[in-house]
C-alpha cells in the first residue's frame, strides 16, 4: 500500500488562526517544541541557581546565613531530580525530539497531535507541582535525588511532609507526560516516515531519540511505580518499603518493608534514565560533527547497531548503583561485567566521531566546538565510570566527591554540551537567524575550561574521601585542610561558569531580533530539515508536496559532485556512481 | 527477522536517480500506539507482581488465600467480576466482528453491552473493596492487603482509560457520521479490552495464590 502521511489526509491540516491556538493550545510539533524547550531551560536556570548556592557554601562555609544544613539538602535535591528529568528529559525528548522527529523523517506533524499538546501541558503541571514545593511549609524535599526511603518520608529529613509529597506526584505527572510524548515519537518514526525514507537511511539523531524513548516508556513505569508505593506508605501507612523503625524514641506503625526493593525499582528507572539522555546527545552530537567536519559520519551502520546495543543492555546494569546496599557476590560480579560490556558498543561511537574527525574539512563554528568539547568530556566521564563499575573500585569511592565528578561528567555536562551545540546549530531552522558568533565562542570557551576547573578537581576530593551531600566537612582528620581551597577555587569557577550561561541567554533572546538572516541551509547540509519550502518551517512543514528521500543523509564531500554536500532529496547526480555498481562493473 | 536485515542495509551504496521506495506499510498508527501502550502497562504490572514477590518473603506478608478466615479462600466474588469481564471482552468483539459488516445496529449494542458490563466490573471491584474493609482487611494492615488494593486500583483506572477512548472513539463517530470509519479504531479497543482481561486474569491468579504457591513463584524468580 502507497504510504500516506498523516497530515496529507487534508482534514488533519487545520492551520491555527487566533494567537491562542497558534502559541498556547498548539497541535504544531514545532510550538510544542519550544514550549517544552523553553519550560525546560526555565526550570534548568533555577537548578543552575541551586547549585551556586550550594557552591557558595562549600566554597565558603559559615558565610552565608540563608543556607542552613536542611536547605543545603533541598538544593541538592531539587538540583539533581531538576537536571535530570525536567530539564534534561524533557529538553531532549521533548524539545528535540518533538521538533527533529517529523522534519527529519519528512511528515507534516506527529501522528497524534493532540496527544502531542496534552504531553506537554502535563509536562507544565508537573513543573508548576515541582516548583510549588518551595512554597509549602517545611518547604522542598531533601531526600536526594535519589528519594531513597525510609529517609526520604521521616521526620527529621527536610520536606518530609508536603515537600516529598509533591515530588513523587509531580514525577507521577511527568511519567504520564512522557508516555503521551513517547507514543507520538515512536508511532512517527515507525508511521510517517516519507517515501524513500527508509530506517537506515534515516539521521542518527532519529535512530538515538526513536531508541531513546523506547528506553523511557519501558523505564519509565518504575519510577511510577515506585513513586505510587512510596506516596502509598507516606499518606495510608502502607508498609511497601518502610521496615518496622523507631524515630525519635517513638515506635512507627510501620512492619518491615524493605527499603532495598525501592533501591531496585529506582535504578531500574535510574540507569536507563542516563541513557534516555545521552542516546539523543549522541545521535544529534553524531549529526553536529558529520555536517561541520563535512565528512559522513563513520561507521553509521555501526552507530546504529550501538545505539541499539546500547539501549537492550542498559536494562541489565542498574545494580551497579547499588554495591553499597549489599549484595551477593555473583550479582556484583554480574552487574560489574555488563557494565563493563556495555563501555564497549559506547567506546566504538566516540571512536567513530574521532575517525569522522580525521581527514575531515573541520571548520570550528560555534556547534562544532561543543561536539568537540564533548568527546572530551564525555570520554572522561565514561573512564572514570570504568572505574566505579568495578565493586571493589566503587565500594570506597561511593558517595565521595569522585561519584560526584563521574556523573557531572558523564550525563550533567555531556549533555549539555550537546544540547549547546544542537541549540546553536538548529536555531537558524527554528528561528531564521543565526547566534552571535562571538559570544557563542566566548560561551563556549568559559563553559569548557569552566567545566574542567570545576569537576577535574573533584575527583582528587573524592579520593581524599570527601563525603558527598554534606553540608560542611566539620572536623573530618583524614581530609587536608587544604582542601577547602581546592572547594573555594570550584566554587569560583562554578560561579563563572554560570554567569557565563547568561551570555547564551542573552544571545538567544538577543539574536531572535537582531540576528543575521540564516537564509536556507546555512551549514548546507543534507538532511531533511534543512529541506522545507520555508525556514522556518510553516505549519505543515512541507508546503503542499511531501519531500522524496533518494540517499541517506550523510553525503558529505563525493567524489566528483559538484557541491560537498548533496541533500537527501536529490535524485541521482550525472557522474555519481554508487559503489555497488561500481563493484559491478569491476 | 526483518529487523536484522533491515539494520544490515548500507544505506551509503544506493542512492537512486527516479522514483522513490515508497515505504509500504498499513498506515495505522493507532495500532502501533496501541502495541506500545500494552508494552508499557505490562511493564507496569510485572514491576507491581515482581514488587509483590519480593515482598511476599518478609515474615510479615500474609497471603490472602490458603487459610478459611483469608478472604480469597472463597473466591467466588472473584470468579463473578471475571466473568463480568469476559462479558465486557466478548461484547466488544462482537462489536467489531459487526462492525467490519457494517451493521450499525448490532455494533451499537456490542459497543452498549461492552461498556455496561465494563462498568459493572469496576463497580463490583469497588463493592470488592467495600467487602474486604468490611471484614476488617485494610490497606495498611498487611502488604498483602496494600498490593491487593493497589493492583485492582491501578488496573481500575487502566480500564477507566480504556473506557474514556472508546467514548471518545464513538463520538467522533456520532460526529463525523461516519460510520464505516468505526471498524479499526473499535478492533484497537478491542485489543486492549482483551489485554486488560488478560492483566486481570493473572492479577487473580497471583492474589488468590497460598502462600506455598507465591513461595515458589518468588523462589523461581531467585527471592
Ligand atoms: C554549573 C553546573 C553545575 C554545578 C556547579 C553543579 C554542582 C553540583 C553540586 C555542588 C552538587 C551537590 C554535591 C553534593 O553536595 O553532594 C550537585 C549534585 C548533583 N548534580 Fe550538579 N551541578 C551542575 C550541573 C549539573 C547538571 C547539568 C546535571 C544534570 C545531570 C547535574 C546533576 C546533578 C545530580 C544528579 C546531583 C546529585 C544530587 C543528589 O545527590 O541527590 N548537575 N551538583
Ligand atoms: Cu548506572
Amino acid at each position: 500500500m502507497q504510504h500516506v502521511a498523516i497530515a496529507d489526509q487534508v482534514d488533519e491540516l487545520h492551520d491555527p488562526t487566533s494567537f491562542i491556538t497558534k502559541y498556547i493550545w498548539s497541535q504544531d510539533h514545532k510550538v510544542i517544541a519550544i514550549q517544552y524547550g523553553s519550560t525546560a531551560i526555565f526550570v534548568g536556570l533555577i537548578a543552575l541557581a541551586l547549585s551556586g548556592l550550594m557552591r557558595l557554601q562549600l566554597g565558603f562555609p559559615d558565610t552565608f546565613d540563608f543556607i542552613d544544613p536542611s536547605s543545603y539538602l533541598q538544593f541538592v535535591t531539587m538540583h539533581g531530580m531538576i537536571m535530570v528529568v525536567y530539564l534534561l528529559t524533557a529538553l531532549l525528548l521533548g524539545g528535540f525530539g518533538n521538533y527533529m522527529i517529523p522534519l527529519m523523517c519528512g511528515a507534516r506533524d506527529m501522528v497524534f497531535p493532540y496527544l502531542n499538546m496534552l504531553s506537554f501541558w502535563f509536562y507544565f503541571v508537573s513543573v508548576l507541582i515541582l516548583l510549588a514545593s518551595f512554597f509549602v511549609p517545611g518547604g522542598p524535599t531533601g531526600a536526594g535525588w535519589t528519594l531513597y526511603p525510609p529517609q526520604a518520608i521521616l521526620n527529621g529529613t527536610p520536606g518530609y511532609d508536603w515537600g516529598i509529597i509533591l515530588m513523587l506526584v509531580s514525577l507521577a505527572v511527568f511519567v504520564i507526560a512522557f508516555t503521551m510524548g513517547g507514543l507520538n515519537y515512536v508511532t512517527t518514526v515507525l508511521q510517517a516516515r516519507t517515501s524513500g525514507m527508509t530506517l537506515m537511511r534515516m539521521p542518527l539523531t532519529v535512530w538515538a531519540i526513536f531508541v531513546a524513548t523506547i528506553l523511557g516508556l519501558l523505564a519509565f513505569p518504575a519510577l511510577l511505580v515506585s513513586a505510587i508505593m512510596m506516596l502509598l506508605d507516606k499518606l495510608i501507612g502502607t508498609s511497601f518499603f518502610m521496615p518496622a523503625l523507631v524515630s525519635l524514641g517513638e515506635n512507627l506503625d510501620y512492619t518491615g518493608g524493605s527499603p532495598v526493593l525501592f533501591q531496585h525499582l529506582f535504578w531500574f528507572f535510574g540507569h536507563p534514565e542516563v541513557y534516555i539522555v545521552a542516546l539523543p546527545a549522541f545521535g544529534m552530537v553524531s549529526d553536529v560533527i558529520s555536517v561541520h567536519a563535512r565528512k559522513n559520519i563513520f561507521g553509521y551502520r555501526m552507530m546504529v547497531w550501538a545505539i541499539v546495543a546500547i539501549g537492550a543492555l542498559s536494562f541489565v546494569v542498574w545494580a551497579h548503583h547499588m554495591y553499597v546496599s549489599v549484595m551477593h557476590p555473583a550479582f556484583g560480579f554480574f552487574f560489574a561485567t555488563t557494565t563493563l560490556i556495555i563501555a564497549v558498543p559506547t567506546a566504538i561511537k566516540v571512536y567513530n566521531w574521532v575517525l569522522t574527525l580525521w581527514k575531515g574539512n573541520i571548520h570550528l563554528t560555534v556547534p562544532m566546538l561543543f561536539a568537540i568539547g564533548f568527546i572530551f568530556t564525555f570520554t572522561h566521564g565514561g573512564l572514570t565510570g570504568l572505574f566505579l563499575g568495578n565493586v571493589t573500585i566503587d565500594l570506597p569511592l561511593s558517595d565521595t566527591y569522585f561519584v560526584v565528578a563521574h556523573f557531572h561528567m558523564v550525563m550533567g555536562v555531556s549533555p549539555v554540551m550537546v544540547l549547546f551545540a544542537a541549540i546553536y546549530h538548529w536555531y537558524p531552522l527554528m528561528t531564521g537567524r543565526m547566534l552571535d558568533e562571538g559570544l557563542g565562542k566566548l560561551h563556549f570557551w568559559v563553559t569548557f575550561l569552566g567545566t574542567y576547573a570545576i569537576y577535574l578537581p573533584m575527583h582528587y576530593l573524592g579520593f581524599l574521601g570527601v563525603p558527598r551531600r554534606y553540608f560542611a566537612m566539620g572536623t573530618t582528620d583524614f581530609i587536608p585542610a587544604s582542601a577547602q581551597d581546592l572547594n573555594a577555587s570550584i566554587t569560583i569557577a562554578a560561579l563563572i561558569v554560570g554567569a557565563a550561561q547568561m551570555i547564551f541567554i542573552y544571545n538567544v533572546i538577543v539574536s531572535l531580533r537582531h540576528g543575521k538572516k540564516a537564509g536556507k541551509n546555512p551549514w548546507r547540509a543534507t538532511s531533511l530539515e534543512w529541506q522545507t519550502p520555508d525556514v522556518p518551517p510553516h505549519h505543515g512543514n512541507w508546503g503542499p508536496e511531501l519531500p522524496k528521500v533518494y540517499r541517506w543523509a550523510y553525503d558529505y564531500s563525493v567524489p566528483g559532485a559538484k557541491d560537498d554536500f548533496i541533500p537527501q532529496t536529490q535524485p541521482v547526480l550525472e557522474g555519481e556512481q554508487s559503489e555497488e555498481a561500481e563493484a559491478m562493473r569491476k | 527477522m526483518s529487523l536484522f536485515k533491515t539494520l544490515q542495509e548500507k544505506p551509503w551504496e544506493t542512492p537512486e536517480a527516479a522514483g522513490s521506495i515508497a515505504i509500504a506499510q498499513d498506515f495505522d498508527p493507532a495500532k502501533i500506539a496501541v502495541r506500545f501502550i500494552m508494552a508499557v502497562v505490562g511493564v507496569l504490572f510485572f514491576l507491581f507482581i515482581i514488587t509483590f514477590l519480593a515482598r511476599s518473603q518478609y515474615p510479615d506478608f500474609e497471603a490472602l488465600a490458603g487459610q478459611p478466615w483469608q478472604p480469597f479462600s472463597d473466591a467466588s466474588r472473584l470468579w463473578i467480576n471475571t466473568f463480568i469481564l469476559v462479558f465486557a471482552s466478548l461484547f466488544i468483539q462482537f462489536g467489531v466482528r459487526k462492525a467490519k459488516e457494517q451493521r450499525q445496529d448490532a455494533v451499537v449494542i456490542g459497543v452498549s453491552l461492552a461498556a455496561f458490563f465494563s462498568v459493572l466490573f469496576l463497580v463490583a471491584q469497588l463493592d470488592l473493596w467495600r467487602g474486604m474493609l468490611a471484614m476488617g482487611f485494610y490497606v495498611n494492615t498487611n502488604p498483602a492487603n496494600s498490593y491487593f488494593y493497589a493492583l485492582t486500583g491501578i488496573h481500575g483506572l487502566h480500564l477507566l482509560g480504556g473506557l474514556i477512548v472508546l467514548a471518545n472513539v464513538v463520538f467522533r463517530v456520532w460526529y463525523d457520521d461516519k460510520f464505516s470509519s468505526i471498524s479499526r479504531p473499535l478492533q484497537h479497543c478491542a485489543t486492549y479490552w482483551h489485554f486488560m482481561l488478560g492483566i486481570w486474569v493473572v492479577l487473580f491468579a497471583l492474589l488468590t495464590s497460598e502462600s506455598e504457591t507465591i513461595n515458589t513463584l518468588a523462589g523461581l524468580c531467585g527471592f
